[in-house]
């Protein structure tokens, strides 16, 4: 598929962020046709649009919306339907090969802020608040200058564009913990506490921020939001697939010759991309690479040919995550790089969870002995045992995505495994290989 | 804990960090104070907020900004204005890697490690930059230049290698390139950021944390926004759209938000007030969805509504037609977690119904 610039085609204008080009392009322009509909018209347009979350988990945007009670007519105010509606952003960005969030913030913050204004309206939200990864200052210097600009253009605060509606807008800065890419414990973070996620039911969409009902939604995922406003639905769902249609923002890193910001239909395949970013570096060929994102199982070069969208990439035993695709080649180390993704989960495991903050602690010894020549035989199974035994068994997604590397490198890649054993471990399983070590631990 | 058999102690990272809190008297005792302006500042950052715990990050950013760290005098700071416990900040403070447990020299330089930098030269980055400072993790330099630590992934993999100091981003850095960086700041220079605006150093970083302006003046504040970075990957899928003339397809005619495939009649506004004449069968479906306790359940109740079909541009009247068609059942949707892919999305149904 051709590429398809929509989120990223006002990212080359001089002075892309700035308030006078976002509305030279159009900018404002969503959010004044949004505010002329009702908020149901405006779920049922993004829940027939297909747009799907963008975060990672693909859950059907609309239908989250939809999901936050409202007080029907006449209807007593109690419960949560009379409470506050919150929208909160995750621009928590930090899954391992995921670079989207902050370039979007960086090159065209006010795409994000109509697509917050949009959403809060529709679920009848009077704040909405961005949480934006600590670390990433240069997006959120940006960010807080854009939100300053559309309080005073009148597009945030009170009676926007005349049409009655409020909203307060707080960008809320992180401090570093993955977790809080969670979105339950980016809640319990935003309220003040160490961010771990919280059991679930009840869904943020019944009991979120401060206990009421809560909308949380990626930063590419609002700022798809005007475009379908704009465009409409059925344009929306030109490109790409029926059941997760939508330009994408596809992420290259790591061995190719071009890394950078690809957007393209959904379904696009990474031959297409990888042939956009100028293939693998020269000489050398692709070996792995993540669909979406270390905490997606890896795939091989049989994969290249996979449409990268929701479905397919599940179907093919992955998962589209984050569109973060990272390339090694056949000089990097599959277990090396799985040893290092593995040290990333030990240290960010909020620790709540014994699997996980254990299981973690325990894959990272198993892996380092492995990587150092110290392995046995044993180990391998070992190693299936530990994922068995954290898949599925914590609250949130983070032991889960911990096990995806090892498992999939495992089942794709076992004889890199057995040549790091020592002789004798390796005549315990009848082979004999050898793999000079390679790669970041060298 | 007694490790299995094979494995060395200590020889790999661990999320768990017992390092204590700075309190020794010669550091309390160079710290600046926080003062009556840090609370001003420290209520200024509550009242952003529904209720007031809200504000403890943010607190303890500008806690960073005044004393380079987290110090026990923070941590009082920010329990007395909230009302909480000294343990119960303290718990907090210590669960996040941005809040400093010693202080900071004045700049802190971060070498990312993970997977993807580090095959790229992350790690040698930061051995290098280790070997130089005399430092590990976490350290820094006798002459407080320099605290190093290594990074987990900073979201910059299309510009890796990369390193940051106070945050700002040095992109696609090498050893030679890394350590020319270091030592430049060693001398008291603030080598230019790869993304624009200009380095400051940490404590003016946590302001801006905080929620407050770094700069000082409104002209030097404008121009840190408004600096122009060195972003080729980010531009990367754009220019080459560019190049071989490609681009998304144009949006429908004059009426933006309007459905294309709209038969033209005139669209009725779905308000969720003034529905009158309701069947009593309606009303029932509307109360089976309102009483729903959780999102799961609410979704089995919006499956079996006679208004489920009745999407955005379909005039209602028209979807009465399509309540003889049997329920639509979709008991994944509602039933998985947010943070997994549904394996039903509404699309399908809505084709099926």
């Amino acid at each position: 598929m051709p590429l398809a610039p929509v989120l990223t085609s006002r990212w080359a204008e001089p002075q892309s962020w700035r308030l006078s080009t976002y509305e030279r392009l159009d900018g404002y322009t969503a959010l004044r046709t949004a505010l002329g509909m009702s908020p149901d018209e405006l779920v049922s347009l993004v829940k027939d649009s297909g747009l799907r979350g963008r975060g990672g988990a693909g859950f059907p945007t609309g239908m989250k919306w939809s999901f936050i009670p409202q007080p029907k007519p006449g209807e007593t105010r109690t419960g949560p339907a009379a409470m506050p509606k919150y929208l909160v952003v995750n621009a928590d960005e930090g899954e391992p090969g995921t670079c989207k969030d902050l370039p979007l913030m960086m090159a065209d913050p006010h795409s994000l802020i109509e697509g917050v204004v949009i959403a809060a309206y529709a679920i009848r939200s009077e704040l909405a608040v961005i949480y934006v990864r600590g670390e990433a200052v240069h997006a959120h210097r940006r960010l807080v200058d854009a939100v300053r600009e559309a309080y005073a253009a009148g597009y945030l605060g009170t009676d926007i564009l005349g049409s009655g509606y409020d909203l307060e807008l707080v960008v809320h800065a992180g401090a570093g913990a993955y977790i809080c890419g969670e979105e339950t414990a980016l809640l319990d973070s935003l309220e003040g506490y160490r961010g771990q996620p919280r059991l679930k039911p009840p869904f943020p969409a019944v009991a979120g921020l401060y206990g009421a009902p809560t909308v949380i939604n990626n930063v590419e995922t609002l700022a798809s939001v005007p475009f379908v406003v704009r465009g409409g639905s059925d344009w929306f769902k030109e490109f790409g697939p029926e059941k997760s249609p939508g330009p994408k923002i596809y992420s290259l890193s790591g061995r190719v010759v071009r890394p950078g910001q690809y957007e393209a239909p959904m379904g696009t395949t990474m031959r297409e991309l990888l042939e956009m970013a100028g293939g693998v570096r020269p000489g050398h060929q692709l070996k792995f690479w993540t669909p979406g994102g270390s905490s997606t199982p890896y795939f091989t070069p049989e994969h290249l040919d996979v449409p990268l969208d929701f479905d397919s990439v599940a179907a093919a035993g992955s998962m589209l995550g984050t569109t973060a695709l990272m390339v090694f080649d056949e000089t990097d180390s599959i277990v090396e790089a799985t040893l290092r993704f593995t040290e990333f989960y030990a240290h960010e495991s909020c620790g709540k969870c014994t699997p996980c903050r254990e299981g973690t602690y325990w894959l990272v010894q198993i892996l380092d002995r492995l990587v150092h020549g110290r392995g046995t035989a044993a180990d391998l199974d070992l190693l299936t045992d530990t994922c068995d035994n954290i898949l599925g068994r914590s609250f949130c997604a983070l032991g889960d995505g911990a096990t995806s590397c090892i498992s999939s490198s495992l089942k794709y890649f076992r004889d890199d495994y057995v040549a790091l054993l020592p002789p004798e471990e390796q005549a315990r399983l009848g082979r004999s290989l050898r793999l000079e070590p390679v790669g970041v631990a060298s | 804990m007694s490790a299995l058999p094979g494995s060395a102690e200590g020889t790999a990272v661990t999320g768990l960090d017992s390092s204590p809190v700075d309190a020794s008297p010669e550091t309390l005792a160079e710290l600046p104070p926080l003062t009556e302006q840090t609370r001003l500042e420290a209520r200024e950052i509550i009242a952003r907020y529904p209720q007031p715990r809200s504000a403890l990050l943010p607190m303890l950013h500008l806690v960073q900004s005044y004393q380079g760290y987290v110090s026990p005098e923070g941590v009082a700071l920010c329990a007395e204005e909230l009302g909480l416990t000294k343990a119960e900040v303290g718990a907090v403070a210590t669960f996040y890697t941005m809040y400093k447990r010693r202080p900071t020299g004045r700049h802190l330089v971060s070498v990312c490690t993970n997977t993807l930098c580090s095959v790229l030269g992350g790690q040698r980055i930061f051995d290098a930059l280790a070997a130089d400072l005399g430092v590990h993790h976490d350290e820094t330099a006798p002459d407080g230049s320099i605290t190093l630590e290594h990074a987990e992934c900073l979201a910059a993999c299309d510009y890796a290698p990369v390193v940051t100091v106070d945050y700002e981003f040095y992109d696609q850095q090498d050893v030679d390139s890394a350590r020319t960086l270091v030592a430049a700041l060693r001398r008291g220079e603030k080598p230019h950021p790869t993304r624009g605006a200009p380095l400051t150093d940490f404590r003016g970083v946590s302001r801006q944390l905080a929620g407050f302006d770094q700069y000082g003046d409104e002209a030097t504040r404008r121009a840190a926004i408004d600096a122009e970075g060195a972003i080729e990957p980010t531009l990367a899928g754009l220019r080459l759209a560019a190049e071989r003339g490609e681009a998304a397809p144009p949006m429908p005619g004059p009426g933006p938000g309007q459905p294309s495939a709209d038969t033209g009649e005139p669209r009725e506004t779905v308000r969720p007030s003034g529905r009158t004449g309701e069947t009593p069968g309606e009303e029932a479906a509307d109360a089976r969805v309102a009483a729903a306790d959780t999102p799961a359940e609410r979704a089995g109740a919006e499956q079996t509504h006679p208004d489920k079909g009745a999407e955005y541009g379909q005039p209602r009247g028209r979807q009465r037609a399509g309540t003889e068609n049997p329920p639509a059942t979709e008991p994944a949707t509602g039933t998985t977690p947010p943070t997994s892919p549904s394996p039903n999305p509404p699309r399908a149904q809505n084709q099926e119904a």
